[in-house]
Parts: C-alpha cells; sequence; structure tokens
C-alpha cells in the first residue's frame, strides 16, 4: 500500500439517465485508474427479442431507452428492412427524418436546459436556475415541447411512440395537421437560435480529446435517420454491414454494459464526432451559428458539446420545417415487408451517437438473434480517458471540486446509461 | 403547512415514466412551487433526504439490491405511487419470468457471472404495500398530473379502470376492430392512454396492462377471426404487462 493514501466517494451522478457508478483511483500523484461503473439491473432485451415476431423490434426495442425510443425504433426498422431486401424511400423516408428530428429537438433541449446548463452556471437543476432565469428555463422547455409535439403529431406519443411501424407509419399525418405543427416550430426555431447565442457565452473548461470519431455520413445530408457508411475520423469509411468487423463489444468486471471498441481502440460517436465529420452538411444558418460560436472546422472539447448540440437543435428544427414545406402525404403509410431468411443491419444517429442494430431472421418471420450496440457503450471508453485527463490535469483541487469537474466530465457526453444498461456511484481514492 | 416533497425513483426501467415529469413542460415550474422536488436524480443533483410526501417509483425489482432498496423508499415515504408497466407489472423484462434468466445472461454477457440478477422481475407491490399504481408503458402526462393534483388537494386520483373502448367511443373514433378487422387489445386493455392507436388507425397493443375484470376469453375468438395465430396472441399478451395479473394466465 502507499502511504499517499487519499480516497473521496461520491454516490449517485446526477443529471444523466439512468444511473451509474465511476471509480477514480489516483496513487503518488499519477491516475491509475478511471472506470465508469454501469450496473444497471440487465434486462435481456437481446436474449427476449429471440422468437418474436419480426415486426415486433420497433415497439420492443424503445423499451430500452425512454429518451431516445425513436433511436431505437428507427435502427430496428433498418436492420429488418434491410434482411427483408426492402429499401424505403420517398415521402416515408421524409417523414421518418421528421419523426427523428423531433427527437433530437426534444432530447437535446432537455439536456441542454435540464442536464446540462445548470454545470455552466452553478446550480443544481433547472429549477433553481428558474429562480434566477425564469425566462431562460421558459424558453428551454417551449423548445423541447415543440420537439414534442413533432413526435406526439407524427408518432402518435412522444415516449415510446406508437405510429411507427416496419415498412413506415401505421397513419400519415396530414398537410393541414403539419401546417399547425409548422406554426408552433417557427418560434422554436427563434428559441434555438438564441439557445446557440446562451450557450456559447459559458465558461469552458481546456481539454482537447484525441479519441478516434465515428459517425453514420450520408453524402446528401447531415446524418440522423439514415445514412450510406459510416465514416471515421482516422481511416477510411466503412459499410453499415461491416460494423461488426471493426467494432468489438468486450464486457468488463465491473459493469453489467458491453463496452465497445472499434479496431481494438476507444473512440467516440454523438455531437462531436458528427460535427467534425458530417459539418459541410450543415444549414448556411448552423454553421454561422457555429462560426459565432467559436466552433472551428472540427469540435474537439467535449465541453462544448452544448455549443453542438445547441447548433445540431437549430438544424433539427430547420430541416423539420424544411420537411413540412415539402410534405406529400403518403399513400399508403407503409410499405409491404415479407419476411425472408436473411440478417440485417441498421444505425441511426441517437442524440448521444451511434446506434446499431442486427437482426437474424427466419423465413417464418421470427427472430433467431439480436445485437444491439447502444452510443453510451461506444463511449464509455472515451468518458473514461477523458476523466483520467481531467484528473491528472486537476490534482491540486481539493476531492470537492474535482469531483464536481469528474461529474461534469461524465454529463459532456449525455450518457445513457439505462440503453448501456444504472447506478452512477462516484467514488474516488487517492492511494 | 410545509410544501409537500416529491421524489423519484428509478430501478429497473427505461426512464421513459420520469422522463414524463419533465415533459410536463407548461407545468413543471408551477409544479416545482407546489411541490418541493427532494429527490429527482434524473433532473437534480441537490438530493435531499427523507422522509418524503410522495415517492413516485419506475421500475420493477430484478436484483437483490433493489429488493431492499424498494423497503428503504418505502420506510421513508408517507405515498408511493408506482408508476408505469414495469413498477406495476414487472415490464417487458418480466419476460424472463416465463424463460430461464441464466440462459437469457449467457446470450448477452460475455461473462454472465459478472452479472447479479434475480430469476423474475416483479412489481413494487410483490414487495411492499403501494398507495397507488398509475398505468402505461409510458405512463401519461395527463395522468400523472392528475395523481399529483389529487394528492395536493387530498383526494382520490380520478382515473377509470375501465377499457380503452370508453375513451375509443369518447373520442368518437370508428372500431378497427369492427369496421377494418384490425385486431385490438382494446376491450380488455386498461384506459388511459386516451385510445392513441385507435387514433392512428392501428390496434391496441396493450401497453396500459389488463383492466379490471378483462374477459379475455371473450376477446379471443375476436382476435383469430381477424387473422391473428395463436403464437401472434400468445406474443401480444406476452409484450410490456406480462406477468400482470388477468393477462398472464
Amino acid at each position: 500500500m502507499s502511504h499517499r493514501a487519499r480516497q473521496l466517494r461520491v454516490s449517485s451522478l446526477a443529471r444523466v439517465e439512468g444511473e451509474g457508478a465511476l471509480h477514480v483511483v489516483v496513487r503518488d500523484g499519477e491516475v491509475e485508474r478511471a472506470d465508469l461503473q454501469i450496473y444497471e439491473p440487465p434486462r435481456f432485451f437481446e436474449a427476449l427479442l429471440r422468437g418474436r415476431a419480426y415486426t415486433e423490434p420497433p415497439d420492443i426495442t424503445a423499451r430500452i431507452c425512454g429518451i431516445c425510443p425513436v433511436a431505437y425504433q428507427t435502427s430496428a426498422i433498418a436492420a429488418i428492412e434491410n434482411a427483408c431486401g426492402v429499401v424505403v424511400g420517398g415521402p416515408i423516408a421524409d417523414l421518418r427524418r421528421l419523426l427523428y428530428c423531433g427527437e433530437w429537438i426534444s432530447s437535446h433541449a432537455l439536456h441542454i436546459y435540464l442536464l446540462h446548463a445548470p454545470d455552466f452556471l452553478g446550480y443544481p437543476d433547472a429549477v433553481a436556475l428558474a429562480t434566477d432565469h425564469r425566462d431562460i428555463v421558459e424558453r428551454g422547455l417551449a423548445l423541447k415541447k415543440a420537439g414534442n409535439a413533432i413526435l406526439e403529431l407524427v408518432g402518435g406519443r412522444a415516449i415510446h411512440p406508437i405510429n411507427v411501424r416496419v415498412g413506415g407509419f401505421y397513419a400519415a399525418p396530414s398537410q393541414a395537421q403539419l401546417d399547425k405543427l409548422a406554426a408552433q416550430l417557427r418560434p422554436a426555431l427563434d428559441a434555438a437560435v438564441a439557445t446557440v447565442r446562451w450557450v456559447a457565452g459559458f465558461d469552458f473548461p481546456d481539454l482537447e480529446l484525441d479519441h478516434e470519431l465515428l459517425a453514420v455520413h450520408d453524402p446528401a445530408r447531415y446524418a440522423i435517420e439514415r445514412g450510406t457508411t459510416l465514416r471515421r475520423s482516422a481511416g477510411p469509411a466503412f459499410a453499415v454491414d461491416a460494423f461488426s468487423n471493426h467494432v468489438v463489444e468486450e464486457h468488463v468486471a465491473h459493469s453489467t454494459a458491453l463496452r465497445a471498441r472499434l479496431d481494438g481502440g476507444r473512440y467516440l460517436t454523438g455531437p462531436l464526432a458528427r460535427y467534425t465529420l458530417n459539418r459541410q452538411h450543415l444549414s448556411p444558418l448552423a454553421l454561422e451559428l457555429a462560426a459565432g460560436a467559436g466552433l472551428g472546422i472540427e469540435c474537439r472539447n467535449p465541453f462544448r458539446s452544448i455549443v453542438v448540440r445547441a447548433v445540431e437543435t437549430v438544424y433539427a428544427v430547420e430541416e423539420a420545417l424544411r420537411l413540412i414545406e415539402s410534405y406529400q402525404q403518403p399513400e399508403p403509410s407503409s410499405v409491404g415487408v415479407q419476411a425472408r431468411d436473411g440478417v440485417g443491419h441498421g444505425v441511426s444517429e441517437a442524440p448521444r451517437g451511434l446506434l446499431y442494430h442486427r437482426y437474424e431472421i427466419g423465413a417464418d418471420g421470427l427472430i433467431r438473434s439480436a445485437t444491439i450496440v447502444p452510443p453510451t457503450s461506444q463511449n464509455q471508453a472515451a468518458i473514461e480517458d477523458d476523466l483520467r485527463r481531467v484528473v491528472a490535469a486537476n490534482l491540486d483541487l481539493g476531492d470537492g471540486p474535482l469531483t464536481g469537474l469528474c461529474e461534469r466530465t461524465v454529463r459532456n457526453y449525455d450518457p445513457c446509461i439505462s440503453c448501456s444498461t444504472h447506478f452512477l456511484d462516484l467514488t474516488m481514492e487517492r492511494l | 403547512m410545509d410544501t409537500p416533497t416529491l421524489a423519484v425513483f428509478k430501478l429497473a426501467s427505461c426512464d421513459g415514466c420520469q422522463l414524463t415529469v419533465l415533459d410536463c413542460e407548461d407545468e413543471l415550474l408551477t409544479l416545482a412551487g407546489r411541490m418541493r422536488i427532494a429527490h429527482f436524480l434524473e433532473a437534480s443533483s441537490a438530493v435531499q433526504p427523507g422522509p418524503y410526501d410522495v415517492a413516485l417509483v419506475e421500475g420493477s425489482i430484478t436484483t437483490p439490491a433493489d429488493a431492499e432498496r424498494i423497503r428503504r423508499i418505502r420506510a421513508e415515504s408517507r405515498v408511493l405511487v408506482a408508476i408505469g408497466a414495469c413498477a406495476t407489472a414487472g415490464g417487458i423484462q418480466a419476460l424472463r419470468n416465463f424463460g430461464d434468466v441464466a440462459e437469457f445472461a449467457s446470450v448477452v454477457y460475455a461473462r454472465p457471472d459478472y452479472i447479479e440478477t434475480l430469476a423474475t422481475s416483479t412489481a413494487v407491490a410483490d414487495h411492499v404495500r403501494v398507495d397507488f399504481e398509475l398505468r402505461g408503458c409510458p405512463i401519461d402526462r395527463r395522468q400523472l398530473l392528475e395523481v399529483l393534483t389529487a394528492f395536493l388537494a387530498g383526494r382520490k386520483p380520478d382515473l377509470p379502470d375501465t377499457s380503452v373502448c370508453t375513451e375509443c367511443k369518447r373520442r368518437g373514433l370508428t372500431c378497427v376492430m369492427v369496421a377494418e378487422g384490425t385486431p385490438c387489445l382494446g376491450p380488455v386493455t386498461h384506459a388511459g392512454c386516451g385510445a392513441l392507436c385507435p387514433a392512428y388507425r392501428r390496434g391496441c397493443f396493450g401497453c396500459f396492462g389488463p383492466m379490471a375484470k378483462p374477459n379475455v376469453a371473450a376477446l379471443l375468438p375476436r382476435l383469430r377471426a381477424a387473422g391473428m395465430s395463436d403464437d401472434d396472441i400468445d406474443r401480444v399478451f406476452h409484450t410490456f404487462n406480462a406477468a400482470a395479473p388477468g393477462w398472464s394466465s
């Protein structure tokens, strides 16, 4: 045992989705360990999907995460349609993108205003923030509500939408319904623009990460609900169906989550990866706001992820308005997808990062096997690396402030711990 | 009288039901003025110790630690409300109750020996006394506000335990099963969603669980007539509320 022992424990990391734990050990001034521990009670989705009908994963996998159910539904449907040899385009594909924009707006507004901004402004939560800045919190809630309005109209409800199915939608909204929605989104665009300017003025701790970045890429647009390839920062892009050749999940002892590696190395998905790899597809307004907010051609400071989320929110509102403007009500609202024996892969960009699904379906239409790789298990190694660097660079800080900084470091990633599996307990030992 | 305190807890779940609290965008700040949010980890890093006046509990009990934890939550909560299908019926993860959890773990995890889990996923009421159960996968925002409003007014929540059909008729929707032959669980499913699926021309798939005294036997021939095989029927009843009494047989 070292004689320079110092131990710090904080339980219950707040303002993240789900619960987990963190264990940092500092020995003789060196960071020896920085483990993000996830002990979400396992729910065994991949096991219970076996034997279910190929039409069921959108409803079942939505229940993996209440914050990004559309991401689960979308990746599941992409994989199933891929297995069945069906490509859905046209107005149905546009409606899917509109629905997903709703989830981006709602989830990003939730994270920016309710979970993340209190860190920068020194409040424990948005309710406390509202006692001093009620107008700002109300703006955030209105923005979030606008995202939910899309989800509620197109999806049927904001959490676990019911209108989504393999092949399309049970019912498509009418032009009149969407026009009413557009009227609610126009003020939301102003709120989103104001959000970028607001968060750009925050004080950001210095941290430059060197993780490899991975994002879904679409040559025509900023990839959200689909893409053609997976683009990475170091190395050539690869096809969606090659995902498992590059990404391998490992099971670590302190966790009920699986930790993924890209060709053996740590990597990052999510807003920073998307911005850095797909920035050229953002809208002129989003790019102008990004530049005004001090984002360059890439963003590698995870504390600035709040700015990228704000920029992406502007883009998502604009994109939603554009999709409504050019809307053609699909008739019918879904295409037939017949089950066949095969394997399918699907990806989409959940608000917090890339979400991969793979299904093996039998000719009887029943699922033989399922693999789901959520964003947080992909980001876990990168989060731990950030923690290591943040602790190493701030060893002079007292236990309280250093612990607070560690919590903020985790929160930068908007981790979705229910997805990756539940109990964030921060334990720091200085030995 | 002091401002009553509200606590929100999460067990095995997806977060969607507690997110419903934050989805009350128009009411959240008013609610925070009427009730002091004393413990809500997803929303606040300011955590106050109990006792609490009202505890909302999301999620099911699937680990020995959570079986202990729910007893502590009960002991420090004056009113305990179980919110959502996981807390009221064990949720989708209760499908393990019909299978072999060790085999499930071996499918998902390389090292199942790292996993500590119970063989069953059970409702909160299977472990402690529950004052009110709010149904749904996820719960409905308006119903949640009714529960909290009722508590503040010192009355019982006014939430019917009848079928989705009653809401569907009240909305003036055309019956998807009668008119279009679409299989629908509305006749045996607990009200609360506002007949959401039929409004989108989809049959109800039972995410609010069984209504009071459901007549499942009378519905089965209609589901078969609408083209469902016995396997299809078995699957639809074995989804989000598989372990709920009333459907579990």
